[in-house]
């Protein structure tokens, strides 16, 4: 099992159990913590917009021009920002760390 | 305009021309049943007209690749023999009954008239996409764009553009040679335009007439009344600037939004409106919904379940509206050639 770290926007952090295979997205989804996913992961909504910790970033696959493109029309980008529905889940984001935005 | 006088009555009222709306229009017609359309966007299509048109599709029955686009333009001529009204730019905000007839308000103040109604309403109705910012209401339409009716209501004016791709781009060049400042924010230094575009840009920056402000983001607007004064712009590390200004332009996209829905009567929340999938009626009787936005147990969302459910909620308006008819049933192909028999009438 890959674990994640989620902070939502209430400060409150949750240690998630993320199943391999699964999009950021969906494990995030069921959290109720704002994620809706309501492309269902097409990166076409930026429902699913987290900031990747500092850290994490260069760790992490390039985003694709779908992607990018998409993060142009969300609110509250960062340098880390990214579409969780893009990020599939595997042993090496093992303690991934991840924030709602917020303004 | 009066309301009576812009006014349109059809059998059946469907709202939202997604792909699945287009099918509805198609299978009312098969049914014998006259229809209008309503619709927020411009065009005809939903989510593959507004976000998808050059992506091909793979899991639609019997075309093993369609663009999104193409099969918008398939779904409408399909739908062109039975001559549906299309109501285009305009969003429905409101359902009431009158005796037999339910009674629709739409968002440019006319109504219109039919005797059931079908939501295809999708994820919702688009409309551009606001930024978050609470106090941004109460400039929109005076100092605040979501798109350039009158390129020469800017002339002189301090002008913010934000956003990245095409909209936002296009509009930079045209408004350099009018406003008296274009400051262009966007939250990278990529642009996403034509090449023509670009060029254009980088050489407007260099003769000092559009101001590149990238990495930045939309933070916060600050004025008194309607008119804007000042936009705030955060780096993403803690810091914020304000740019002078009396205009801003915001270009990010299309969001979509079911709150109009909300008054009714059909239970719309999150989830979508929940329906009987037996006739895909909603609480509401002769309110039926299909498409993404109907719910039910084991609903799946693709455009092919939607088809379906048209034809469903189709065959359940009829069983509604012609209660003595004769249940017949026929194929299209015993019924034959749609256009034809358009053209024999
Ligand atoms: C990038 C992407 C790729 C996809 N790929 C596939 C795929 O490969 N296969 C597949 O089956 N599906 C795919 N989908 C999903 C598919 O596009 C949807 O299932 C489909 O568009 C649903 O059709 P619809 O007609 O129900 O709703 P929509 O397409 O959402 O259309 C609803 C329409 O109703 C209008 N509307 C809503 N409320 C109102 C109102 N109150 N007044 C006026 N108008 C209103 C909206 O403006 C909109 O135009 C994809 C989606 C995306 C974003
Ligand atoms: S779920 Fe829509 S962009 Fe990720």
């Amino acid at each position: 099992m890959t674990r994640l770290i989620v902070t939502a926007r209430d400060g409150s952090r949750h240690h998630v159990e993320a199943q391999d295979g699964l999009s950021v997205m969906e494990v995030l989804r069921p959290l109720g913590i704002g994620i809706t996913g309501e492309c269902e992961g097409s990166a076409a909504c930026a429902s699913c917009h987290v900031w990747v910790d500092a850290a994490w970033l260069a760790r992490l696959p390039e985003p694709e021009d779908a992607e990018a493109d998409m993060l142009d029309c969300a609110f509250n980008t960062r340098a880390g920002s990214r579409l969780s529905c893009q990020l599939r889940v595997g042993p090496e984001l093992d303690g991934l760390e991840l924030a709602m935005p917020h303004a | 305009m009066s309301p009576l006088r812009t006014a349109a009555v059809r059998d059946v009222a469907v709202i939202g021309a997604g792909p699945v709306g287009l099918f509805t229009l198609f299978a009312l017609g098969q049914a014998g049943l006259d229809a209008l359309v309503v619709d927020a966007l411009d065009v005809p299509g939903g989510q593959c007209a507004a976000l998808y048109s050059e992506k091909p599709i793979y899991d639609i029955p019997g075309r093993p690749s369609v663009t999104a686009g193409a099969l918008v333009a398939d779904l409408v001529g399909q739908a062109a023999p039975y001559d549906p009204l299309y109501l285009l730019g305009r969003r429905a905000i409101g359902l009431r009954q009158e005796g037999e007839q339910f009674r629709i308000a739409l968002s440019d103040g006319s109504e219109v008239g039919a005797r059931a109604v079908v939501v295809v309403a999708g994820a919702g109705a688009f409309g551009p996409n606001r930024p978050p910012i609470p106090n941004l209401a109460a400039f929109e339409g005076t100092s605040l764009f979501y798109a350039v009716d009158d390129p020469a209501r800017f002339r002189g004016r301090m002008v913010v553009i934000a956003g990245g791709g095409d909209s936002a781009a296009d509009w930079a060049v045209i408004l350099a040679g009018i406003a008296a400042q274009v400051v262009l924010v966007h939250r990278r230094p990529v642009f996403r335009a034509a090449p023509a575009t670009l060029a254009a840009i980088e050489r407007l920056v260099q003769e000092g007439r559009i101001r590149i402000c990238a990495p930045r983001t939309l933070a916060g607007v600050s004025g008194t009344g309607a008119r804007i004064e000042a936009v705030h712009l955060a780096d993403g590390a803690g810091g914020q600037e304000e740019v002078a200004a009396d205009a801003l332009l915001c270009f990010y996209g299309l969001a979509k939004d079911l709150s109009a829905l909300a008054s009714f009567g059909i239970a719309a929340g999150a989830a979508g409106i929940p329906v009987a999938p037996a006739s895909m009626q909603t609480m509401r009787p002769g309110v039926f919904a299909v498409g993404d936005v109907a719910d039910y147990p084991g609903k799946l969302k693709l455009i092919l379940t939607g088809f379906a459910e048209a034809a469903r909620a189709a065959h359940s308006t009829l069983a509604l509206l012609r209660p003595a008819a004769a249940r017949h049933f026929e194929h299209s192909t015993s019924r034959g050639d749609p256009a034809a028999r358009a053209a024999n009438v």
